[in-house]
C-alpha cells in the first residue's frame, strides 16, 4: 500500500466500485518515487477544494493495477505515475510522469469543473 | 491565519526546512512558502546514505522528518503555492502569493534551491513521460532491452547511464564537449562498459515522434552536421539551475544566477539572508543546505533580536 492519506485502490474491484459510485475520480498509479510523491501531495491538498471528486491512489506494481496499465491511454506512456481521470466510469484523461498542481487543477477544471 | 511573521523562509527543501527547525525552537514566529512538495530535491532522491548519524534514508522519509519538526516546534508551512511578487527592500518586508494573499516580515530567508535543467529543444515537453526522462530509478524499468540515449557528461549522467545498461540493450551517451566534467572513476566505470557508447561534441536538436518519441536529431557542434537517430527512450541528465529567477535585479547574483551571500548568509539586502542550492557556492548537498539553513536562521534570528531592541 502507498504511503498517502488518499484513498487507496488495491484490486480491481475496488477499483470498478469506485468508478460506478463516484462520477468524478482521479486516480495516480505510481510509486513511491521521485515522480510520484509531488503528484500525491498535490492531491492531498486538492481533495478539500475539489469535494466532488474522489482523489485515490494505486500501487504500480500490484498485479490489479493492470486495469490502468494496460488501458489504451496508457499505452504509449514510459513514465511513473500513470494519473488517470474517469468521468463516469470513462476515462477523459491519463497523464504521464511528474505534474504540477497548476497542470493538475487546470485538467479538474476542464473535466470535472471548479468547485462552486 | 495571521499575516504577519518575525521571518518567512521561501523554499522548504533542506535548508528553508533546517532554517524553519532553528526558528521556530527559537520561538520565532515563521512561516515556510514552498512552490511544489515539500522537501525539494531531497523527494527526488531515493536513497540519502551520506547524511550523518543516519545509515541510509529515503529523501521522501528525511523530509517528511525535517517537516514535521519544523511543524512541531510551531513553523507553519503553507506549500504548492506560488509567489507572485517580493518586496524585500526596507524594513517590512512582503510577499504576495498568486491567489491574492500577502504576508510580509521582519526578515526574509530564500531556500530556493535548484531544479534540473531541460534542453528547452522542440518536442522535449511533448515527449515527458512518452519516452523522455529525468529520473532513472523512476523510469528505467519502461526501457527494458530498448536503445536509449542519456544525455548529459557530469557525474549524474555517467553514473544513470551505468545504472540503466541493467535494463535497456544499449546506452549511448550524447555530450555537448569532447571531455567529460565527472570524476575519473565514473568516466571509466561508463568506458568500461561494453553496453555504453559515446557520441562526443554534440548536441539534440530536436525529439521526434508521433504519439511517442521514435528520434532524436543531433547536431555535431565541431562540423555542423545534423543526424537522426531512431531511439526508444532519452534520459536527461544535464546539471541543475538555480531558482532565482524572481530575484534578478533585486538582489546580487553571480553570473550563474546564484545568491550572493557573505559567511552569515547575508545577501546584498539588509535582513534579506539566503540558503542552500541557490546561493553561490562549491558543493551542494543536503549536508551543506542545512548548514546554510542553520546559520541563515541563526543570522535572522539575530537580525530579528536586534530590531526589537532598537524600537524597545
Ligand atoms: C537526484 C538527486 C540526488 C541527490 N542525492 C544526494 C545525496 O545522496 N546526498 C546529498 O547530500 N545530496 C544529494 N542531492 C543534493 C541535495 O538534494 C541538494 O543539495 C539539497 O537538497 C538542496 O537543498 P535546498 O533546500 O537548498 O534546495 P531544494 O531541495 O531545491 O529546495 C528548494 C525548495 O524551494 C522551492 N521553491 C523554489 N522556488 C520557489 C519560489 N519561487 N517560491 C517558493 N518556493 C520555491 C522548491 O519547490 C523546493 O521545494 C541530490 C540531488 C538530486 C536532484
Amino acid at each position: 500500500m502507498l504511503h498517502t492519506n488518499l484513498t487507496h485502490v488495491l484490486s480491481k474491484d475496488e477499483h470498478s466500485k469506485l468508478l460506478q459510485e463516484n462520477e468524478n475520480v482521479m486516480i495516480c498509479c505510481g510509486r513511491m518515487g521521485p515522480m510520484c510523491i509531488p503528484v500525491y501531495e498535490a492531491m492531498e491538498e486538492l481533495e478539500n477544494e475539489y469535494p466532488h471528486v474522489k482523489f485515490a491512489d494505486m500501487e504500480f506494481d500490484l498485479p490489479d493495477a493492470s486495469v490502468i496499465r494496460d488501458l489504451p491511454e496508457c499505452r504509449n506512456f514510459a513514465g511513473l505515475p500513470f494519473v488517470v481521470y474517469y468521468k463516469n466510469g470513462k476515462v477523459v484523461k491519463a497523464t504521464s510522469s511528474i505534474q504540477t498542481r497548476d497542470q493538475i487543477t487546470a485538467i479538474l477544471d476542464e473535466h470535472f469543473g471548479k468547485n462552486n | 491565519m495571521e499575516n504577519h511573521f518575525e521571518v518567512i523562509v521561501i523554499g522548504a527543501g533542506a535548508a528553508g526546512l533546517t532554517a524553519g527547525i532553528y526558528l521556530s525552537r527559537a520561538k520565532v514566529n515563521t512561516l515556510i512558502l514552498n512552490e511544489g512538495a515539500v522537501g525539494g530535491q531531497m523527494v527526488l532522491t531515493h536513497e540519502i546514505a551520506n547524511y550523518p548519524g543516519v545509515d541510509s534514508i529515503s529523501g521522501y522519509q528525511l523530509a517528511r522528518n525535517m517537516k514535521n519538526q519544523a511543524l512541531k516546534f510551531g513553523a507553519k508551512i503553507k506549500s504548492n503555492i506560488k509567489i507572485k511578487s517580493i518586496k524585500p527592500e526596507g524594513e517590512i518586508k512582503s510577499v504576495e502569493l498568486t491567489n491574492g494573499e500577502v504576508y510580509t516580515s521582519d526578515a526574509l530567508i530564500i531556500a530556493t534551491g535548484g531544479r534540473s535543467r531541460t534542453l528547452g529543444v522542440p518536442g522535449e515537453d511533448k515527449f515527458k513521460g512518452m519516452g523522455i526522462s529525468y529520473c532513472a530509478t523512476c523510469d528505467g524499468d519502461f526501457f527494458q532491452d530498448k536503445k536509449i540515449i542519456v544525455v548529459g557528461g557530469g557525474n549524474s549522467a555517467l553514473e544513470e547511464a551505468v545504472a540503466l545498461t541493467k535494463y535497456a540493450s544499449s546506452v549511448t551517451v550524447v555530450h555537448q564537449f569532447d571531455h567529460f566534467q565527472a570524476f575519473e572513476h565514473y568516466v571509466e566505470e561508463a568506458r568500461n562498459n561494453p553496453k555504453i557508447n559515446f557520441i562526443m561534441e554534440s548536441k539534440i536538436e530536436e525529439f521526434i515522434g508521433d504519439e511517442r518519441l521514435t528520434a532524436v536529431k543531433i547536431r555535431n557542434q565541431r562540423t555542423g552536421e545534423l543526424t537522426e537517430m531512431e531511439i526508444d527512450g532519452v534520459f536527461v541528465f544535464i546539471g541543475y539551475a538555480p531558482n532565482t529567477e524572481m530575484f534578478k535585479g533585486i538582489l546580487e547574483l553571480n553570473d550563474y544566477g546564484e545568491i550572493v551571500v557573505d559567511k552569515n548568509m547575508s545577501t546584498s539586502l539588509k535582513g534579506v539572508f539566503a540558503a542552500g542550492d541557490s546561493i553561490a557556492k562549491r558543493f551542494r548537498q543536503v549536508t551543506t543546505a542545512v548548514g546554510d539553513g542553520t546559520v541563515a536562521a541563526l543570522s535572522a534570528a539575530e537580525y530579528v533580536n536586534n530590531l526589537k531592541k532598537s524600537k524597545a
